[in-house]
C-alpha cells in the first residue's frame, strides 16, 4: 500500500512543479517579448514620427538601426568599452540620419508615396553594399557590457539577464523622453505645428528645414541606439535593418501614423504576440494535434501571429489603434 | 526625338524577341535562351502590377507574394508527384495545363483574401501593410519545412508539360513565356478600354469623385487587385518551370521593390513601358558587374550594387516618366 500511496502522491507534486516552472518559463517570455516590444518602439518611433509630421515614408530606417549595431560592435571591440560603442552608435547614427536628410530625403516631401518609397529602396541597396565593403558579409557577435552581463531574480527562482531588463528600462525612459519633447518642450510645439502648416512656423521666423533636419536626426539616433541595445543579443549583419524595419511598419499601422503613443501600443503589443506565440504556440496545438502537425503548424502560425493581429486590428479600427488627426 | 521613334524600338524588341533563340544560337550564345525567358516572365510579373500602380494607382509594394504563390502551387504539386503521395486529398501533377490554372487560381484567392484587407486602407497605410502581408507569405514559405523551408524545393521531375508541349526545351519555354506575355499584354489593353477599365482610371485620378457619384471604389479596386495577383501568379508558375525550383527567396521583399522599380522605370501606366523597364532593369543587374569587370574595376566588379542604388535614385529623382516616356518625346496634351 506504501507504493500505492507514493504512486498516488508523486503526480500531484511534480504536477505542481510542472505548473510553476511553466509559470516561470511563461514570466521569462513575457519579458522576452517586453524587450523586443522596446526595440520595435524605438525603430518605430522615429518611423512614425517622420512619417506623421514630414510625410516622408523611409525605408530605409531600419539601415540607421543595422548602422548603429556596425558602430557599437566595432567602437566596443576597439577600445573595449560597451558604453563608448554606445555613444559612437547614437552619433553615427545622428550623423547618417542628417546627411540623408539633407542629400535626398529634402527633394521627398512634395513627392508622392511611390518615389519616396523607390528613393529609399535604392538607398538600402547602397547602404547594404557599403556595409558589405567595410565589414564584410561575416556577421559580427558582440560580447555583454561587463557591467551588466549579471542577472537578477525579480521573481524568485526565475533568473533574468540584467541587460536585457536594462534595455526594457532604457526603452521606457526614452518613451517617456520623447513624450515629453513632443508635448512638453518648445521644440516640439514647433515640431507639432509645422506638421499642420509648414508654411505659417515658417513665416513666423522658425528655420523649419534645420527643425526637420533635426527631428530626421532624432529619429535615426533612436534608430541607431536600437541598433546598439540589440548588438550584444542578435548577429550583426547586413539585412538586419530590414526585418525590423518591417515589423516596424506592422507597429506603427497597428498604432495610427503619426503616434508615438500607438507606436508604443503596438510595439509592446507586437512584441508579445511574436515572442510568445513563438514559445507557446506549438505546446498549446500539441494539445490537440499529433505532434509532427502541430510542430508544422505552430511553426506557421506563430510566424502569422502578428499580421493576423494586424488584420484584426485592420477590420475594426482600419486607421490604427490611435489615428491622428492631422492637416492631411 | 521624333514621335515614330517609340514605334521602332517597339518594332525592333519584337523582332529581336520573336528571332532571339535563332540570334543567340547562330552567335554561339545559345546560354543567354533561360536569360531571356527569365526577363520575359519578369516584364510578365511588371505588366500585371502595373495595373494596380499605374492604371488604379494603388502602391503595392507586396506584389512578390503572388509571384511566389504561383510558383509554389507549381512546386509543391511537382513534389507530389514525384513523392507519389497526395495534397489534400489530391495527387501532385507535373502536367502545366493542371498546375499552372491552379497556380493562378491559388494567388488570385490569395490575393482576394490580403487585398480585402489591404484595401480598407490607402495610400501609405496601403503600401506599408501590403509590404507586412508580402512578408508573413514569405515567412509561411519558410515554415513549410515538408516543401524543403529555407532551402526550398527542387522539382526534380523538371519542368512541367504543357499537354503536347515540353517545358524543358529551352526554345519551347521561352516562346511560351513570349506567347503568355503577348496574351497578357492584349488582355491588359482590353481590360483598359473596358468600362471597367475606365472606373479604374477614373479612381486614380479622383477617388472622391468617384465615390460622390455613386462608384463601389473598394469593389473595383478588389477586382483588379485579384486580376493582378492572378497575373503575378501565372508568372510565378513560369519562374518555378524556368528554375525548376522555388524557394522563399521569390517572395522576398527586395523581389517587390525590384518590381516597383520595373514598372517605374518602363513608365507607369503605360501598356508596354513595364515590359522595358524589366528588360532594362535586368539587363543592367546582369551586365553592370561584366561591365565594371571589362573596365579592371576589380573593387566595382565584386560590389557593383553601390553603382546600382545611386543609379536607381537618380533615375527616380531626374525621370519621372520612364523610358516609355523618354523615348515618346513630350507627352501630348
Amino acid at each position: 500500500m506504501l507504493t500505492g500511496g507514493m504512486a498516488l502522491h508523486k503526480p500531484s507534486r511534480s504536477q505542481a512543479g510542472k505548473n510553476s516552472r511553466i509559470m516561470l518559463l511563461f514570466i521569462e517570455q513575457i519579458l522576452n517579448g517586453l524587450q523586443l516590444g522596446v526595440f520595435l518602439f524605438l525603430v518605430s518611433a522615429g518611423l512614425t514620427l517622420i512619417f506623421g509630421i514630414m510625410g516622408v515614408i523611409n525605408l530605409a530606417h531600419g539601415s540607421l538601426y543595422m548602422i548603429g549595431a556596425y558602430t557599437c560592435a566595432t567602437v566596443s571591440m576597439a577600445s573595449g568599452s560597451y558604453w563608448l560603442g554606445f555613444l559612437a552608435a547614437g552619433l553615427a547614427a545622428a550623423l547618417a540620419g542628417a546627411l540623408m536628410e539633407v542629400i535626398l530625403m529634402r527633394r521627398l516631401y512634395r513627392r508622392d508615396h511611390l518615389d519616396q518609397v523607390l528613393v529609399t529602396f535604392g538607398l538600402i541597396l547602397f547602404v547594404n553594399e557599403a556595409v558589405t565593403m567595410i565589414w564584410g558579409r561575416t556577421p559580427l557577435f558582440m560580447d555583454l557590457p561587463q557591467s551588466l552581463s549579471g542577472s537578477v531574480e525579480i521573481v524568485p527562482g526565475a533568473p533574468y539577464p540584467v541587460y536585457r531588463l536594462g534595455v526594457i528600462l532604457a526603452g521606457l525612459a526614452g518613451a517617456v523622453g520623447l513624450w515629453f519633447l513632443i508635448s512638453k518642450t518648445r521644440i516640439g510645439m514647433l515640431i507639432r505645428a509645422g506638421s499642420t502648416n509648414r508654411e505659417m512656423v515658417s513665416a513666423l521666423g522658425v528655420d523649419i528645414d534645420r527643425l526637420y533636419t533635426l527631428l530626421f536626426a532624432a529619429g535615426a539616433v533612436l534608430a541607431g541606439l536600437a541598433g546598439a541595445f540589440a548588438g550584444p543579443l542578435v548577429s550583426v549583419q547586413v539585412g538586419m535593418g530590414e526585418s525590423i524595419l518591417i515589423l516596424a511598419f506592422v507597429v506603427v499601422v497597428i498604432g495610427g501614423i503619426g503616434s508615438v503613443r500607438g507606436a508604443l501600443v503596438g510595439a509592446i503589443l507586437v512584441g508579445l504576440v511574436d515572442t510568445l506565440g513563438r514559445a507557446f504556440l506549438r505546446d498549446f496545438l500539441g494539445l490537440f494535434l499529433p505532434p509532427a502537425e502541430a510542430a508544422g503548424m505552430g511553426a506557421a502560425l506563430s510566424s502569422m501571429g502578428i499580421y493576423i493581429v494586424m488584420a484584426l486590428i485592420l477590420v475594426i479600427r482600419p486607421k490604427g489603434l490611435f489615428p491622428v488627426v492631422a492637416g492631411r | 526625338m521624333p514621335d515614330g521613334f517609340l514605334r521602332i524600338v517597339t518594332l525592333a524588341l519584337v523582332v529581336l524577341a520573336l528571332f532571339f533563340p535563332l540570334l543567340a544560337e547562330a552567335g554561339g550564345s545559345a546560354y543567354l535562351v533561360p536569360s531571356a525567358s527569365r526577363i520575359l516572365i519578369y516584364a510578365l510579373a511588371a505588366v500585371s502590377l502595373n495595373l494596380l500602380v499605374g492604371y488604379t494607382g494603388l502602391v503595392s509594394l507586396g506584389h512578390a507574394a503572388y509571384l511566389g504563390v504561383g510558383a509554389y502551387v507549381v512546386g509543391i504539386l511537382s513534389f507530389h508527384a514525384v513523392e507519389g503521395s497526395t495534397i489534400f486529398g489530391l495527387p501532385g501533377t507535373v502536367e502545366g495545363l493542371v498546375s499552372i490554372p491552379l497556380a493562378i487560381l491559388f494567388s488570385a484567392l490569395v490575393a482576394l483574401v490580403l487585398g480585402a484587407l489591404c484595401l480598407r486602407t490607402s495610400g501609405i497605410y496601403f503600401i506599408m501593410i501590403t509590404l507586412a502581408f508580402a512578408q508573413m507569405m514569405f515567412f509561411i514559405t519558410v515554415s513549410l519545412e515538408r516543401y524543403g523551408g529555407d532551402d526550398g524545393l527542387f522539382m526534380y521531375a523538371g519542368p512541367n508539360r504543357l499537354g503536347p508541349l515540353d517545358l524543358s526545351s529551352e526554345w519551347t519555354f521561352f516562346y511560351v513565356c513570349l506567347a503568355v506575355l503577348f496574351a497578357f499584354l492584349l488582355f491588359c489593353r482590353y481590360l483598359v478600354g473596358t468600362r471597367f477599365g475606365r472606373a479604374l482610371g477614373a479612381i486614380r485620378q479622383n477617388e472622391a469623385r468617384m465615390i460622390t457619384l455613386g462608384c463601389n471604389v473598394y469593389r473595383y479596386k478588389l477586382a483588379i487587385f485579384v486580376i493582378a495577383g492572378a497575373g503575378a501568379g501565372l508568372a510565378g508558375a513560369l519562374l518555378a518551370n524556368q528554375a525548376s525550383y522555388v524557394s522563399p527567396d521569390v517572395l522576398h521583399w527586395t523581389r517587390s521593390g525590384e518590381l516597383l522599380f520595373m514598372v517605374i522605370l518602363g513608365g507607369s501606366g503605360t501598356l508596354l513601358g513595364p515590359v522595358f523597364g524589366a528588360v532594362a532593369f535586368l539587363l543592367l543587374e546582369e551586365y553592370l558587374p561584366v561591365l565594371f569587370d571589362a573596365a579592371g574595376l576589380e573593387l566595382l566588379k565584386e560590389h557593383w550594387r553601390i553603382v546600382f542604388g545611386p543609379l536607381l535614385i537618380i533615375v527616380m529623382l531626374f525621370n519621372r516618366r520612364g523610358l516609355y516616356g523618354l523615348l515618346a518625346g513630350r507627352p501630348r496634351q
